[in-house]
């Protein structure tokens, strides 16, 4: 198979950065285009899997709980030490505006 | 001194014929010797860490026990969360992030006396398999500086290997310990999903990724490993289990094992690989193991399962980078602007890769034929692992088909750079326990014997690779210093 035929459309590619949050440069959506494509011929050989009956691995092992317990906690300082941006014990952040 | 394995060096310690700030001092010597031409650390802490040693004396002096790593060296992987010093991950998003709390298992480390002296480097995010993908440029394999040191704990396999620090964590989602320790000639070991606490460790792949150790031989695996290990109520899938004496159980040997070669999977491995790997598993047989062909048929489809799994969830592990409580932000006119500004300027290319792949399998439309698909392929890879470890004690593998590469060999190919972890990945998406330890070299380069046991069974895993290492003595190869252009070491 060609690469111009394994290749995601540049629609696919800006649709998903989209939807990751994630401005991309022309040469990157180049790229992403032919490389995610390879990459999706390779993992497409799971089709050949028989996989009738088999269930799915949702979760790795099981959970491990404890006692739902107030414990001490980060103070506002220290959890805001990192911020960007920051307004009095809040993260600031630039207004939200709707999106289409 | 830098030859001595941790268990060699913690009776001196303790005997006061070695003292901890000397032992400090002659390893912070040889990092900075070194650093220039291998680029293993991306921080150090040398005062903090003498101020440590100083006081690992004192108590030694005094006559008290400090713990059963006092007065150690170590490393840690620089995705693993160290109180007041930069965690990165290899990236320019968390390049200014100083972490509020220890990981807990650099809190276990210290209230066991070991003295942490830096973090070190990694593929961004722990993606990859050569440190090629840090922000902050490759590190080297001490074997030979034209080479990857594998990845992603590149950084963490090469101060051990080039006897800056004894020992040094990393952590394993697709095989990022054991294929790094093959690559440079050291023993690490991938535990058991479930043993090791993540509490502290940034996310890559939260079903797969696992702490574990990398050290000069599968004794100090042991040593280090016994103080990782354990229930840990801050991360719930750490589960509640007893921890064997791991050190007590590694004599026990091989005698009577039966060990499990997937044959079918190493056809078309390099002849010098498959002669390694057949000197390697003869010795075992001379140890009294008995080796079993076992048939493992959907592994082959672990590589391309792993391929769907580990970047789905990436892409939502790393959604919290989004420049509003840390790191990196890049302004933009509203918030989604923002973000998506701030992700573009702090994401290198195999991370974005991943992100944009994981989103797309996990989008409508795709997600019931690859993401869906992918996890129940990981429950037959599951099964197959199972029922070979119903047949045999233990299964071997070499840990890579080939040896170290050259660097940017593989850059510019994905896909061939991901072929590199194809006997390592199963072992995480079956939440098994893996060791490497090193077997003879390939192309004058070191590689590894894989052991991979049943789930909680590490003790026998590592006794394998202790009766190895007491009939062969590949781990205590050393690279030339004279190729570091570090001069008298």
């Amino acid at each position: 198979m060609s690469h111009s035929q394994t290749r995601l459309s540049l629609r696919e590619v800006d649709h998903v950065a989209r939807l990751a949050r994630l401005d991309l440069e022309p040469d990157e959506r180049e790229r992403l285009a032919l490389q995610l494509g390879l990459v999706l011929e390779y993992v497409g050989r799971l089709a050949e899997v028989d996989l009738e009956g088999v269930e799915p691995t949702i979760q790795a092992r099981t959970n491990v709980f404890r006692e739902d317990q107030p414990a001490p906690t980060l103070s506002p300082e220290v959890a805001l030490a990192n911020a960007p941006a920051r307004q009095g014990d809040y993260f600031r952040i630039p207004r939200i505006l709707e999106e289409d | 001194m830098h030859r001595l394995a941790a268990h060699q060096l913690l009776p001196r310690l303790r005997h006061r014929q070695l003292r901890a700030r000397d032992l400090l001092e002659q390893a912070l010597g040889r990092i900075d010797r070194l650093e220039p031409t291998l680029h293993a650390f991306l921080n150090l802490q040398a005062d903090q860490a003498r101020a440590q040693a100083d006081r690992i004396d004192a108590e030694l002096d005094a006559g008290r026990d400090p713990g059963p790593l006092a007065g150690l060296p170590v490393a840690l992987k620089d995705n693993l969360c160290l109180q007041g010093m930069p965690t990165t991950c290899g990236s320019r998003i968390l390049e200014t992030f100083v972490p509020p709390y220890d990981a807990t298992v650099v809190r276990r480390l210290q209230a066991a006396g070991a003295i942490v002296v830096g973090k070190t480097n990694l593929d961004e995010f722990a993606m990859g398999s050569s440190t090629e993908n840090s922000a902050f440029g490759p590190t080297r394999n001490p074997w030979d500086p034209g080479r990857v040191p594998g990845g992603s704990s590149g950084g963490s396999a090469v101060a051990v290997a080039a006897g800056m620090v004894p020992l040094a964590l990393g952590s394993d989602t697709g095989g990022s310990i054991r294929q790094p320790a093959a690559f440079c000639g050291v023993s690490g070991m991938k535990p058991t999903y479930g043993r090791v606490s993540r509490h502290g460790l940034v996310a890559f792949a939260s079903s797969l990724d696992q702490v574990g150790p990398l050290a000069r031989d599968a004794r100090d695996c042991a040593l280090l490993l016994g103080i990782l290990a354990g229930h840990d109520p801050l991360d719930s899938t750490c589960e509640d289990r007893p921890v064997p004496d791991y050190q007590a159980l590694l004599e026990r040997g091989v005698e009577g094992l039966r060990l499990g070669i997937p044959r079918a999977f190493l056809q078309g491995l390099e002849p010098e690989m498959l002669a390694s790997f057949e000197e390697a598993t003869g010795a075992l047989v001379g140890c009294g193991a008995r080796l079993v062909d076992v048939e493992l048929p959907h592994l082959e489809y672990a590589l391309p399962a792993y391929y769907i799994l580990a970047p789905a969830e990436a892409s939502s592990n790393l959604a919290r980078f989004d420049g509003v409580r840390y790191g990196l932000r890049v302004s933009g006119p509203d918030v989604a602007a923002m973000m998506r500004r701030t992700r573009a300027a702090g994401f290198g290319a195999e991370v974005k890769r991943r992100i944009v792949l994981g989103t797309y399998t996990l989008s409508a439309g795709y997600h019931e034929a690859y993401y869906s698909r992918a996890q129940k392929v990981r429950s037959v890879v599951s099964r197959d692992f199972q029922e070979a470890l119903a047949r045999v004690d233990l299964l071997v593998l070499p840990t890579t088909p080939i040896p170290a590469f050259p660097l940017g060999e593989k850059t510019a190919d994905p896909l061939d750079m991901y072929l590199s972890d194809v006997y390592t990945v199963g072992v995480n998406l079956a939440g098994l326990p893996g060791l490497s330890v090193p077997m003879a070299p390939v192309q004058g380069m070191p590689a590894g014997l894989q052991v991979i046991g049943r789930a909680w069974d590490e003790a026998r895993v590592l006794a394998c690779g202790q009766a190895l290492q007491s009939v062969r003595q590949y781990h205590l190869a050393l690279p030339q210093s004279g190729l570091l252009g570090g001069g008298k070491a």
